[in-house]
């Protein structure tokens, strides 16, 4: 079966070809080329692909305590198999407002942090661009470096300063601008600057890979023809950077939907953000049915931007192998 | 694209950048050394904290049990990774070959609790029909690793494959070479800085994974950030401050180091290819 899956249409047609005159490694080479492959596809299928069947198995089920905690949805009794599905889990995240707010504010954070994102991240990544070829590894860098150091050391570094009496609040009481500590921690907005700080990178690099490969002459052809500098940005710039500004938004939007560790550090206890809420429901409430459909209602609002992105990496790949 | 030097809005702008992506962990590393327990009161200059980090045996362990779960992940995912980087980039189009690209695209941008729960349903149904694995620990956090950095090796693998000059390896097959005999006398030495700087990904990847291993660990394996969440969750702690900024030492290290060696071999393959 897995041979059959993976046989490689076009060497089939190769082997076809060249059937007659084949010496017997020559007929070998795309068996062998099935079998690499079967490998890291097998791996996938079983630990990526299988898994997601298993959730929307369980998100059909009710909690029962045994171990694991959920009923079978098949069973057996005097001889008739009986199926028994369960809607409930999913009528509660439609029909409560505590799951249903919970998507509403994940995507409305997802959507403002990808926002400040582009916007904080776009000049950085236009201005390294441009930077001299010399200096242009090295800010480039110095721009990853923290996406390269632990994320939770990241958000906890945010914790120090947001806290109420946090180094933010400190500063501000010394320069006299406050009376009294804001409340900045726990809040919305705590949440949603640790956000952007975490996120920012994600943004930044594929909006560098593809400023970096922009023609300059086109930049100066357009001044040269009367352009402004920000009628060129408007006209030129973004329109060519279309690509890398679309990679990157969704590089950023997508993980955010799910972020658990910014909200549950930082943020309100009131204001649940969906990650969250999956986390509780399967640790502190041990309900892993409703969880795996909280998880199946998120997948199905991700898939879509998910392939999205896929399909336009795929085409970007073939046009660079073209070239 | 490039101008002699940076303009002053984009000095500016990288200025602004910088500051923003650094100051919070300058802060965190300077209060490491704080003699206080309150960690945002400064009292003096101190390396007590550090004293009690390395005398805290949790958290010597958790960073072993980490360290040996980044490397034996980043090993497989590496391996794992080159196959699936050189089945796209080398092999023809085979059915299934969409799928194939999708399921590596996917794990990098889903959201991690996703992945970490339907990982763990499928562990807990493995167990129900063949017993195996029995408990969740190492293994089951080693397999939701190799998961999450083959993606990402697989990546920088294809990339590489895609934009490297084909033409030994054509020379090769001319002379009769068999495939496996291209991969590891031709392709193979080419693509190794690669290989090494997707080891180096996946290796921090893994040592920093916090959600996946949440779902999949079991009583008794306790890695480190999942020892940093759990103290953390708990408010501030100055030992924290410590091992954050042992963290960021290193890392900075490493990837400094592994920027300097592949900035070095770019140049003697810019000096080879213009002799």
């Amino acid at each position: 079966m897995m041979s059959r899956l993976l046989s490689l249409r076009d060497s089939r047609e190769a082997t076809a070809r060249t059937a007659r005159r084949s010496a017997w490694w020559q007929r070998a080479l795309p068996r062998g080329q099935s079998l690499v492959t079967a490998i890291p596809y097998g791996w996938l299928l079983l630990f990526f692909l299988v898994p997601f069947l298993f959730v929307l198995q369980i998100s059909f089920s009710d909690v029962e305590i045994a171990s694991p905690p959920y009923r079978a949805l098949l069973s057996r009794a005097e001889d008739v198999v009986s199926l028994v599905l369960n809607f409930g889990n999913y009528r509660y995240i439609f029909g409560d407002p505590l799951y249903f707010d919970a998507y509403l504010s994940s995507l409305y954070m997802a959507g403002v942090t990808t926002l400040i994102c582009l916007v904080v991240g776009y000049p950085i990544a236009y201005t390294i661009a441009r930077a001299p070829e010399a200096k242009r590894n090295t800010l480039l860098m110095l721009v990853m470096l923290p996406f390269w150091t632990s994320f939770l050391v990241r958000v906890y570094a945010w914790m120090g300063i947001l806290d109420n009496e946090g180094l933010l609040n400190q500063a501000l009481l010394s320069l006299g601008l406050i009376g009294e500590p804001l409340q900045l921690m726990h809040t919305q907005l705590s949440v949603q600057i640790v956000m952007v700080y975490a996120y920012l990178p994600f943004m930044i690099l594929p909006l560098f890979s593809n400023l970096v490969k922009l023609d300059g002459r086109l930049l100066e052809a357009s001044a040269d023809l009367g352009c402004r500098p920000w009628q060129t940005f408007l006209r030129v710039t973004l329109p060519l950077s279309k690509n890398g500004v679309i990679a990157g938004s969704m590089l950023v939007f997508i993980p955010a939907v799910g972020e658990f560790v910014i909200p549950e550090l930082v943020g309100t206890p009131e204001s649940l953000m969906i990650g969250k809420v999956l986390w509780m429901e399967f640790f502190d409430n041990n309900n892993w049915p409703m969880a795996a459909s909280v998880t199946i209602v998120m997948v199905a609002l991700l898939i879509a931007p998910i392939v999205y992105l896929h399909k336009r990496e795929e085409k970007a790949l073939a046009r660079a192998a073209q070239r | 694209m490039q101008n002699k030097d940076i303009s002053g809005f984009g000095k500016l702008t990288l200025g602004a950048g910088l500051a923003f992506l650094y100051v919070p962990i300058l802060i965190l590393i300077v209060y490491s050394f704080n003699a206080s327990k309150l960690v945002t009161v400064w009292a003096s200059f101190s390396t007590h904290w550090y004293g009690v980090l390395f005398n805290d045996d949790a958290v010597v362990s958790a960073f072993g049990l980490s360290l040996k779960i980044a490397f034996l992940s980043s090993a497989m995912s590496v391996v794992l990774g080159t196959i699936a980087g050189l089945v796209l980039a080398r092999f023809g189009p085979f059915r299934g070959k969409s799928l194939f690209a999708g399921m590596l695209t996917a794990p990098m941008v889903m959201p991690e609790v996703i992945t970490g729960l339907s990982m763990l349903l499928l562990f807990v149904e493995l167990q129900q029909w063949f017993g195996f694995p029995a408990e969740r620990g190492m293994l089951t956090i080693w397999v939701g690793h190799v998961t999450l950095c083959m993606a990402y090796v697989t990546v920088v693998i294809r990339s590489r494959l895609v934009e490297m000059d084909r033409s030994v390896e054509e020379a090769a097959m001319d002379l009769g070479a068999r495939p496996f005999k291209i991969f590891f006398q031709i392709t193979l030495p080419i693509i190794a800085p690669a290989i090494a700087s997707s080891f180096l990904l996946a290796f921090t990847l893994s040592i920093d994974d916090l959600v996946i291993t949440a779902f999949l660990s079991g009583p008794g394996s306790t890695t480190l950030p999942q020892l940093i969440f759990s103290r953390v969750r708990l408010g501030l702690n100055p030992e924290i401050n410590a091992l954050a900024t042992m963290t960021v030492l290193v890392v900075t290290l490493l990837v400094v180091g592994a920027n300097r060696m592949m900035v070095k071999a770019e140049r003697r393959r810019a000096r080879l290819a213009a002799a």
